[in-house]
């Protein structure tokens, strides 16, 4: 358990310390995705460095999931 | 170096809102966000130095583990105190526009899908929900037993027992994912998997069998804590994270994945809630 819950309060998502990878897995894996007028897609990058790639679990392979294209997010 | 030469980072898309973000509120390189209105949405945005961020630097800092975390967390920073006061739509890490006018476009252009993920998503929030096998509950055993006796088949008796208690193990830890897993997605209103994390990179004990995500209205959400505490039995761990602001589910904002979702859920109850299976179970055996 990482927070006290309070889930109608605010404060826990400001104030907990969060895991670098919980982290990693929705900042990789997850948010919007767009094209466009950026420096660069970050979907297009490919991690050369094997210890890296392999560490992050967002960037790896791809993952079933059990609800269809429709509950998943990739890169 | 001038505010014109940096490029702007993009953290999250948002509706007007009224409150102030928490005094202090940093992003990356230690500056305050910035709130970029454009039309009935906002940006906000961050100025960054093109040494970090521009195509090339930008493509080799991403390698740079220590770096990757730095911005990370900066760029969570960011989301975290939006979340304060309200429900933010975040963008993928390293959004990048060259100038103001760039981020006018991205907005501009996305507005549509922009405006119906931030309905979709206006007052949930995401919990992660992660099960560990526990390899350190079964070695314990042996130990414990080794004092009773020294003859070879003893040894050999206490081999077979410890190696049939990490079955049983592994298949309760499968077990309790299927049937978590389940449970959980029909008190949410969509959930997803992550990859299980790597010890190395998570530095905690044992095997991680399940990395899901799940998506709650904050209203419903200390019943959905309360199912994942009840969870955990010997040998497997449930652990779980948050609330997030719902980034594992920010980009499925599509009408066709919003549909084929639907459509799913349509054919779920159909199949009078089926125990979902959870891919992430059966790597449990590696």
């Amino acid at each position: 358990m990482t927070a006290p819950v309070r889930a109608a309060s605010p404060e826990p998502l400001a104030e907990r310390r969060i895991a670098l990878v919980d982290l990693l897995d929705r900042l990789l894996a997850g948010g919007v995705v767009l094209t466009g007028d950026l420096t660069l897609r970050i979907a297009d990058v490919d991690l050369v460095r094997v210890d890296l790639k392999a560490l992050i679990s967002s960037v790896s392979e791809d993952v079933p999931s059990p609800w269809g294209p429709a509950g998943e997010v990739r890169p | 170096m001038s505010t014109t030469d940096r490029l702007r980072y993009v953290y999250a898309v948002t509706r007007p809102f009224d409150g102030v973000l928490p005094e202090g509120a940093r992003g990356i390189g230690g500056e305050p966000p910035r709130l970029l209105r454009h039309g009935d949405l906002v940006a906000v945005t961050g100025a960054v130095a093109p040494e970090d961020f521009d195509e090339a630097p930008l493509r080799a800092r991403l390698e740079d583990l220590d770096w990757l975390a730095d911005t990370a967390r900066a760029h969570d920073a960011v989301i975290a105190a939006l979340s304060t006061v309200t429900c933010p739509l975040p963008l993928r890490l390293a959004t990048v526009c060259r100038d103001d006018s760039g981020v006018r476009r991205l907005v501009e252009d996305g507005h549509d899908r922009f405006v119906r993920a931030l309905e979709r998503l206006d007052g949930r929030v995401e919990w992660g929900v992660k099960v560990y096998a526990e390899p350190a509950a079964e070695e314990e055993a042996e130990p414990a037993a080794a004092g009773s006796g020294s003859s070879g088949r003893d040894y050999l008796r206490r081999r077979l027992h410890a190696r049939r208690s990490r079955e049983g193990d592994w298949e309760r830890a499968d077990a309790l994912c299927r049937r978590l897993h389940g449970e959980l997605s029909r008190h949410a209103e969509a959930g997803t998997v992550h990859r299980p994390q790597d010890a190395r990179l998570s530095g905690v004990p044992g095997v991680n069998v399940l990395n899901a995500a799940y998506l709650v209205d904050r209203e419903r959400s200390e019943e959905f804590v309360e199912l994942v505490e009840a969870a955990s039995e010997p040998g497997v761990r449930v652990e779980l994270t948050g609330p997030w602001a719902p980034y594992s589910f920010a980009g499925i904002a599509d009408e066709e994945a919003h549909e084929a979702h639907e459509a799913h859920e349509a054919h779920e109850a159909h199949e009078a809630h089926a125990t979902t299976a959870a891919p992430a179970a059966q790597e449990a055996g590696r």
